[in-house]
């Protein structure tokens, strides 16, 4: 794991200390109290004064609970409770990018596959500065002092010194070029403490974005053509102008903006508004005629994505074939925090406040729109209500700066309901066209995916390559990079295929294509992404070799996956765990799913029960191997919820399109699993000391497969399209 | 002119200057400037913008302000009384929330639901508790918090 891209921080006393002045983080449980800079900042993550030891945690959180994550594993190396740490969003800066994507971006589920070992190295160098200061004071080599629970004793000399104590005298040792780091015995790593940051999110102390409140701050309403890519033709003010609380109505390029006193207001005159669009080339959108056009699509060579042996010709010699045709819909994210932002632009600055997934990338955004350069624009990331992917997208950021830089004062973008249901980055639309053969054994002789959908990268690249790009680079070559990069790929894009191209079962003749197709409505990053349809297509799929071999689809599957020990022991694990070869209670029936994804791998086997023809879902028993686990309490907690999230979409989630326009509104017609929806939840995880790798979506993928599965059981249907509807 | 409204907010007397019809919520969120009652809908469908009007449970988001005049309104601000209530003891002991945006919602329709019924079964909760929205999904743990704080309070 490189550690080099953050090496250069290490003399960073004066990079970070100059920074720290500017974190702001809200409702960060011990926030309060922060009075500056500190004596002794080892590195752009570690502050160290009297006062205490902050950690300045560079990845975003978002619910996830990385900051308590990250906070551990610094703990760990530092010596200190995670509980005595203070832990502060990182403000916009290169040093906290994301080294998996060398961007600050939280995605992906990299933050502690990507941050666990330069996390520890950051809490390494600060305790052996801190324990060459104690030696130096006390006159003994540093081998005499030993660090622990804050402080810093030499036993010899019956001295002790807190970190607190230190700070001045530390930030004068020599940085160490090799901090020496735990080769086991870890006493706070894999410990299932609480989150650090739960408090302010259940006394209403928190401040997430939406709760942003500034003096003489404007709250903004806009109306977007309901048309992707559609523009304004025109509109008229005038007598919306006059309504209570509307100070201004201003177009912008995202649509024409209600500038108002109250967010009720702005609603209020947003209502009002009858604007005139030209609608532009998307107007055509249709849920139908795209099916229509992913069936035909389905017979296009498309591009390779795998090919192993001669597929075709294995299935033209076959007698046993089995094809099958998968298809899932658009879906919205869904955040119960619509999307907001907040910007104050003045002639030499632009501060932004924002639920972001991305600071760099918000940064960026509102550069591009001010004008400023790099070093007059701040970005505060706030409190989160939710990101699932959709706060890498930064539209919401730029309708803030936008509206912000006309109004002349700080103004608040805040979406309905109605907004963040019809204006997402929607997870694509994807058909699976699959054919099997079997061989006499039963086992896949042949295996044939064709994956058609569409690139979400070719439609993020123009927001994510500039941020990517070094400062100095001038905003018109970033343009241009982010064009050849949206070229480039558009035709080559994993997230539209992840998933069909690492299966793991043992078939000698294996063909994976994929045929992308250009929608116009704007993609995007839905937790677990690619795989959120493709498991969906391929553990149905092998479902139905092992219903057509006659085989027990557990014992089928783990008899193919020889080669991949451990998608096969997290498969074992929950197959167990679940009572699999033994009765399920009256009434319910079990299907089974294993699915890796972001270096995890995952399995689940879910009960249902149906009832006067619709699916309950009574129990899930999910696992997950994502190597040493950090905290098993955050874990689970991320199972807990990858299975709900999974759920919303096995049952009831489905964006449609009609003339241009998404049919759905709100959660009345975008329904998401309830309460009484929600089964029993078992998670459990592979103990293991591998490199820790993301929990958080992982455990979406292997849910819909085992439900549908499970439903083949219970009802002999096989459904093929989600959210799955039994027919009436 | 239009006559001020005043009601009662966390045993505070208030009175705003707003139309009758303006929401409670934007009432409290952009007018008294008490954010933790959270906007998801508007509808009434995620119960994010639940409070208390004279005990209820209620929607603060499709509920005028001019029909709480008069009335007593608890927010989560108000809902410990200056201490942690035992709900949010609970959600704390579970580590409930994951971005916690939908718990202060969901802690106001669990502490009706305890004041009305300190001991409920799983059907209780799930009639009480089925306005509210968690996209993180933290329902299992918002299910052991009730019932460990049914448990402890009593």
């Amino acid at each position: 794991m490189s550690v080099t891209r953050r090496d250069f921080l290490k003399v960073g006393a004066a990079v970070g200390g100059g920074l720290l002045v500017e974190v702001w983080s809200p409702g960060t449980a011990r926030a309060e109290g922060w009075k500056g800079s500190a004596p002794f900042a080892p590195n752009a993550f570690l502050r160290i004064s009297a006062e205490g030891v902050t950690f300045v945690c560079p990845q975003v959180e978002m619910g996830q609970g990385i900051m308590t994550g990250l906070a551990m594993v610094v703990a760990e190396e530092l010596e200190i409770a995670p509980g005595e740490i203070r832990v502060v969003a990182s403000p916009a800066e290169r040093a906290y990018d994301n080294p998996e994507f060398h961007l600050q971006l939280t995605g992906g589920s990299t933050s502690v596959q990507a941050d666990f070992e330069p996390m520890r190295v950051a809490g390494a160098t600060a305790r052996e500065m801190l324990v060459a200061a104690a030696a130096r004071r006390w006159g003994v080599s540093p081998a005499e002092c030993t660090a622990a629970s804050g402080a810093v004793t030499c036993a010899a000399k019956g001295k002790r010194a807190t970190f607190g104590e230190l700070a001045d005298e530390a930030a004068r040792s020599d940085v160490p070029r090799k901090p020496r780091l735990k080769t086991g015995g870890f006493q706070v790593i894999g410990k299932p403490i609480g989150r650090l940051d739960a408090r302010p999110r259940v006394d209403g102390s928190g401040v997430y974005g939406i709760d942003v409140r500034l003096p003489d701050m404007l709250v903004a309403a806009v109306v977007r053509c309901p048309v992707p890519g559609g523009t304004v033709k025109g509109f008229d003010g005038a007598p919306v102008k006059g309504m209570r609380g509307v100070v201004d109505v201003i177009q912008i390029p995202a649509g024409v903006a209600v500038l108002a006193r109250d967010t009720w207001a702005a609603r209020e005159g947003a209502a009002k508004l009858r604007v005139t669009w030209d609608e532009g080339p998307n107007a055509g959108i249709d849920s139908d005629a795209i099916l229509a056009d992913y069936q035909a699509a389905a017979k296009e060579d498309g591009k390779k994505v795998r090919s192993d042996g001669d597929a075709a010709r294995a299935l033209a010699g076959s007698a046993r074939r089995i094809e099958a045709t998968y298809v899932a819909p658009f879906l919205a994210h869904a955040t119960i925090e619509p999307q907001n932002a907040t910007a104050h632009v003045t002639a030499d600055r632009c501060e932004v406040w924002a639920p972001t997934q991305g600071p760099g990338m918000a940064k960026e955004v509102a550069c591009r729109i001010t004008g400023l350069s790099h070093d007059k624009v701040v970005v505060h990331t706030t409190l989160i209500g939710g990101a699932f992917g959709r706060r890498i997208s930064q539209d919401y950021v730029a309708e803030a700066v936008w509206c912000a830089k006309a109004a002349g004062r700080p103004v608040k973008v805040v979406w309905s309901r109605e907004d963040d249901i019809r204006h997402d980055v929607y997870r694509p639309f994807a058909l699976h066209a699959m054919q099997g053969a079997l061989g006499p054994d039963g086992n896949p002789v042949a295996w044939s995916h064709r994956v058609v959908t569409q690139s979400i990268m070719r439609q993020a690249a123009p927001e994510i390559i500039p941020a990517i790009l070094p400062a100095w680079v001038p905003g018109a070559v970033k343009g241009g990079a982010a064009r050849l990069a949206t070229w480039f790929l558009g035709r080559a894009d994993e997230a539209a295929y992840e998933g069909t191209e690492a299966v793991p079962y043992a078939v000698p003749n294996m063909s994976v294509r994929l045929v992308t197709r250009e929608l116009g409505m704007p993609a995007g990053n839905w937790r677990s992404v690619g795989h959120s349809h493709t498991a969906f297509a391929v553990e149905s799929f092998v479902d139905e070799l092992a219903h057509a071999a006659g085989k027990d689809p557990y014992l089928y599957r783990k008899g193919l996956l020889s080669s991949a020990p451990r998608n096969r022991a997290v498969l074992d694990l929950v197959a167990s765990r679940a009572g699999w070869g033994t009765a399920p209670p009256p009434g319910r029936f079990r299907g089974i799913a294993q699915h890796a994804s972001f270096q995890g791998f995952a399995a689940a086997v879910a009960e249902v029960e149906v009832v006067g023809g619709v699916i309950a879902v009574r129990r899930v028993v999910v696992g997950l191997d994502c190597g040493r686990v950090v905290n098993p309490n955050l874990v689970a907690a991320q199972l807990e919820g990858s299975v709900v999230f999974a759920l919303s979409a096995v049952l009831k989630e489905k964006i449609t399109w009609k003339k241009g326009r998404v049919e759905q509104s709100g959660f009345g017609d975008f329904e998401l699993v309830r309460m009484t929806d929600c089964p029993v939840i078992e998670t459990h995880l592979v103990s293991s000391d591998g490199p820790p790798t993301g929990a958080g979506e992982p455990g979406v993928p292997p849910v819909a497969p085992a439900v549908a599965n499970a439903v083949f059981a219970a009802t002999g249907k096989r459904l093929r399209t989600m959210p799955l509807v039994l027919p009436g | 002119m239009q006559p001020m409204i005043a009601f009662t907010l966390n045993g505070k007397p208030v009175q705003a200057d707003v139309p009758r019809d303006m929401p409670l919520l934007w009432v409290l969120r952009d007018v008294l400037g008490l954010t933790g009652t959270k906007f998801g809908c508007g509808e009434g469908l995620c119960g994010s913008c639940t409070v208390h009007v004279a005990g209820q449970a209620t929607r603060s988001c499709v509920t005028a302000v001019g029909d709480v005049e008069g009335k007593g309104v608890t927010t989560i601000e108000g809902l410990g009384q200056g201490r942690l209530h035992v709900l949010q003891e609970a959600w704390l002991e579970h580590d409930v929330a994951q971005c916690g945006y939908c718990q202060p919602g969901q802690l106001m329709s669990a502490a009706a639901l305890l004041a009305a019924k300190p001991r409920p079964t799983d059907a209780d909760i799930d009639r009480a508790m089925d306005g509210h929205l968690c996209r993180c999904g933290t329902y299992p743990r918002i299910r052991a918090a009730i019932h460990k704080a049914a448990g402890a309070g009593r």
